[in-house]
């Protein structure tokens, strides 16, 4: 079991949040909540941080998975430190995403929609990005890569599995404060 | 190159900064509005300029201010519509990320026009990166004294807010945009109501897209007047373009309305003509939900008349001829481009996107997908065209929203222009089994 609760930091960005809707309008904040609940729980959302989610908006849990199963950016199982989303709609197709997906299921030994045995990489493919201009791309975390190669594809991966870090769409705690 | 009203400066560095994109006359348009003019002086400006929505949809944006329930002692709010998600747009990105105060400039003076003392910039939730700029933004704005209280003295204050979206094409539809800003699903709401009268938290709400907004700077600036004489007809101004697809130079292009079509794909100055010396099979104007044309259609109307970058000259010849200017996402494609391929991604994405509120998008738009992956890999049946065309025709006018009608009409459209290559697929199951055929057939032509 974790310990669901959020650092000091986040408990505090999180009432600041709460703050920016009218009085008695306060679910407004649960999308912002889940993205931090999901920067703060290890990149997932498990029934528990849901539910802590729903504590802190005074909400019913429901009102809060109805939601998270809504949005694709939630996840609602675990995932890999670095969550490698491939764009595949058309344009990006067309400037040859299948060939990097390809690529990086090679280079991974594993299928889309995976996670490497050693919890490093998770392998999406997602609908458009808006990086159709700079096909192909992915995403991981906050941060686009774009105009990909294969040999673009290695480096990145070498320079994730370097950092060792946990990819998420919020980087740091300046987002959304 | 045209005039440039929203990318003047882009190459300038530090535009996104405060102090640069003062120095460069930002802001001028909150000074003016704000210590010169009433608000419904400022809505008729915009009345007069033309302008019309730039998320799509095409909507004057001066009217949809002028619907807004003045009389409600509810308070109002303006809500930015920043989800862009429409497959081939990127504009609003590259705009809130190299320009952000432009965006916040216009959201003030609109804000005041409107009577809203608290607004919102909603972003698609992957563009996490461009909301930190926008923070940023709003920062400093806030500590020059051009949000919070009293902004310039003056009796008039706003409070700005950026809300990110978790992942979800349909929040690009206003009402479920304003759904998921209340922290809720993002299902369309059925209208009337109208958000002019019961919007965010049942107020009257009007929600414009970034290019919009943004739009509304120069508008007050050099007044609706003078702003109208740029472009041609009911197409006034100048409009952001992402161009994508097989071209020499994809990219974001700021043009006056009227361009000729050729122009803009061949020119070095936009697109730079086809990669690879390549010839153009097929674009998809205006985002993936717009007809596709082939080639001599996008060129010229049936008519003969060579085609402009208007929301009349695109629409010229309705759905049978024509097509739409929609988001201004132009995606070219090239002779290897496979039709059927790029259809059932778009497909996969409208089917994937649908809230599943409406039964006809809910299960249409898996339909439609199943059997255009059927037919791509060469398991297709002659009569999977027709039924294609039976199903688009079940989901279009008979959902809530238009998402429906967006995944019917490149259906529909496809098959229009393109049914030998249809046909093609069903008959040479073989050879559509490599992924790549088309591409393959043309280099080894």
């Amino acid at each position: 079991m974790h310990n669901m609760e959020f650092s000091p930091e986040a408990l505090a960005l999180a009432k600041k949040i709460i703050t920016r809707y009218p009085e008695g309008k306060e679910k407004s904040a649960l999308l912002p909540l889940l993205h931090l609940a999901q920067s703060e729980f290890d990149g997932w959302l498990s029934t528990d941080a849901m539910d802590y989610v729903a504590s802190l908006l005074s909400l019913k849990s429901v009102e809060v998975y109805e939601v998270a199963t809504f949005y694709s950016m939630f996840n609602l199982k675990p995932v890999g430190k670095c969550l490698v989303e491939v764009c595949r709609t058309g344009p990006c197709w067309l400037r040859g995403a299948d060939d990097i997906v390809e690529h990086l299921e090679k280079k991974l030994g594993i299928s889309e929609g995976e996670t490497t045995s050693d919890g490093m990489f998770t392998l999406k493919t997602v609908e458009c990005l808006g990086s159709c201009g700079t096909a192909p791309m992915l995403q991981c975390g906050a941060e686009f890569y774009e105009n990909l190669t294969n040999e673009k594809v290695d480096e990145l991966l070498e320079k994730l599995k370097n950092s060792g870090k946990r990819s998420t769409y919020m980087k740091d705690q300046r987002v959304m404060s | 190159m045209g005039r440039q009203l929203l990318l003047e400066h882009i190459n300038v560095p530090g535009i996104d900064t405060f102090s640069v994109y003062r120095s460069k006359g930002g802001y001028a348009s909150v000074e003016k509005a704000l210590k010169t003019m009433t608000p419904d002086a400022v809505t008729e400006e915009v009345k007069k300029s033309g302008l019309r929505g730039r998320g799509g949809a095409g909507f004057p944006a001066g009217m949809k201010w002028s619907f807004l329930d003045r009389k409600s002692t509810k308070p109002r709010y303006l809500v930015c519509n920043a989800d862009e998600s429409e497959p081939g747009t990127f504009k609003d990105r590259f705009l809130m990320e190299k320009i952000p105060h432009i965006l916040i400039e216009g959201m003030i003076t609109s804000s005041f026009a409107l009577g809203a003392n608290t607004s919102y910039i909603y972003v698609r939730g992957e563009y996490m990166y461009i909301i930190r700029i926008l923070e940023k933004a709003i920062q400093e704005a806030y500590a020059n004294g051009f949000l919070g209280k009293n902004i310039l003295g003056t009796d008039y204050s706003l409070d700005l807010y950026v809300q990110p979206g978790g992942g979800a094409y349909i929040c690009g539809e206003e009402t479920a945009l304003l759904e998921s800003l209340e922290g809720k699903r993002g299902n369309p709401r059925l209208k009337p109501p109208f958000p002019a009268v019961a919007g965010l938290y049942a107020s009257p709400t009007v929600v414009n897209n970034v290019e919009t907004i943004a739009a509304v700077c120069s508008i007050v600036n050099m007044g609706g007047d003078e702003y109208a004489k740029i472009g041609i007809g009911k197409s006034t101004g100048t409009k952001l373009i992402s161009a994508s697809g097989h071209i020499n130079k994809p990219g974001v292009y700021e043009i006056e309305l009227g361009l000729p079509v050729e122009e803009f794909i061949y020119s070095e100055q936009y697109c730079g003509g086809i990669w690879k010396g390549r010839k153009m099979k097929a674009v998809v104007a205006g985002g993936s939900s717009v007809p596709i044309l082939p080639a001599d259609l996008i060129l010229k109307t049936a008519k003969g008349e060579g085609r402009l970058m208007t929301y009349e000259s695109l629409a010229d010849g309705g759905f049978a001829t024509g097509t739409m200017l929609g988001s201004g996402g132009f995606i070219v494609y090239d002779e290897t481009a496979c039709i059927v391929r790029n259809l059932w991604t778009f497909t996969r994405f409208y089917h994937h996107e649908s809230c599943g509120q409406c039964s006809p998008c809910r299960e249409g738009t898996g339909w439609m997908e199943k059997v255009l992956h059927r037919i791509e890999t060469g398991h297709g049946h002659m009569s999977d065209i027709d039924l294609l065309v039976d199903v688009a025709k079940k989901i279009e006018g008979n959902t809530i929203c238009p998402l429906g009608d967006a995944a019917a009409w490149p259906v529909a459209s496809a098959i229009r222009h393109f049914r030998a290559e249809f046909e093609y697929h069903i008959n040479n199951p073989e050879k559509v089994r490599n992924p790549k055929h088309f591409e393959l057939e043309t280099v080894l032509a």
